[in-house]
């Protein structure tokens, strides 16, 4: 009964004029993820658990919960991403072209807008989310 | 999870808890009493209300002497929110910031 809504993906793309050599590394190594997402503890190692560090405000510690699930160096990088009740996975697929590398970053699990519950709650929640939005905004 | 999207929002479901919820949200912890002269409604259909809210954790109780005063507890409303429209704000700033320090870093 709990399992029949259907998800969402995010999809970002972008063209970009590096290598994906240069790219994964900037995926893959703790200390330059830091420099572009968050403070983290990522391996590339997959079962490896990790988290994501933010600073932490008021009604949230900052803290997202992942788990390597694929590696496959140069081309594809897949970890969980849990926080505040959201379980969802993060994929990163890198592809050649002849400028340097097409980008692609699917971030999957998000509950369907189809949902009633979901739906009727989306209601003038703007004050809140509009607070909320500044916490996601603010996590560096 | 589905458990308690239903709970958060069956609970506000109800205009005047609604209410409620959102001056608490909005003005910090308040007493029964305050919330009642606000509500339209008796002091026990408040108490009702708020005992409901206190269920789905969207607010807390604190005792102090003979008053019980209420705050809202925003994160309860986590299940609800729109998650995929803050990420995708959110991620599009941090792909700028990788092609960035992609543009710092050596080849």
């Amino acid at each position: 009964m709990t399992n029949t809504a259907t998800t969402r993906t995010l999809v970002i793309e972008r063209e970009m004029p590096h290598p994906p050599e240069k790219i994964w590394r900037a995926l893959t190594q703790s200390r330059l993820i830091e420099e572009w997402l968050m403070k983290n503890d990522f391996q590339p190692v997959v079962g490896h658990p990790f988290n994501f560090r933010a600073n932490p405000v008021p009604n949230w510690n900052g803290i997202i919960d992942c788990e390597v699930l694929e590696v496959e160096p140069i081309s594809r990088l897949s970890y969980s991403w849990g926080s505040m009740g959201l379980k969802s996975v993060v994929a990163w697929t890198l592809t050649p072209t002849e400028g340097g590398t097409h980008l692609r970053m699917e971030h999957s699990g998000f509950r369907s807008e189809e949902d009633a519950a979901y739906k009727g709650a989306t209601w003038g929640w703007n004050k809140f989310i509009g607070s909320l939005e500044q916490v996601v905004a603010k996590l560096d | 999870m589905q458990a308690v999207a239903d709970g958060v929002f069956k609970a506000l479901a109800d205009p005047t808890r609604r209410a409620i919820f959102e001056r608490l949200a909005r003005d910090g912890e308040q007493t029964v009493h305050a919330l009642t002269d606000l509500a339209g409604v008796s002091q026990p259909a408040v108490s009702k209300h708020l005992f409901v809210l206190k269920q789905a954790k969207l607010v807390r109780d604190r005792r102090d002497g003979r008053e019980t005063h209420y705050s809202a507890q925003p994160q309860a409303l986590a299940p609800l929110i729109d998650w995929m429209s803050l990420y995708g704000a959110f991620w599009r700033e941090r792909f700028d910031q990788l092609e960035h320090l992609l543009e710092r870093m050596e080849k």
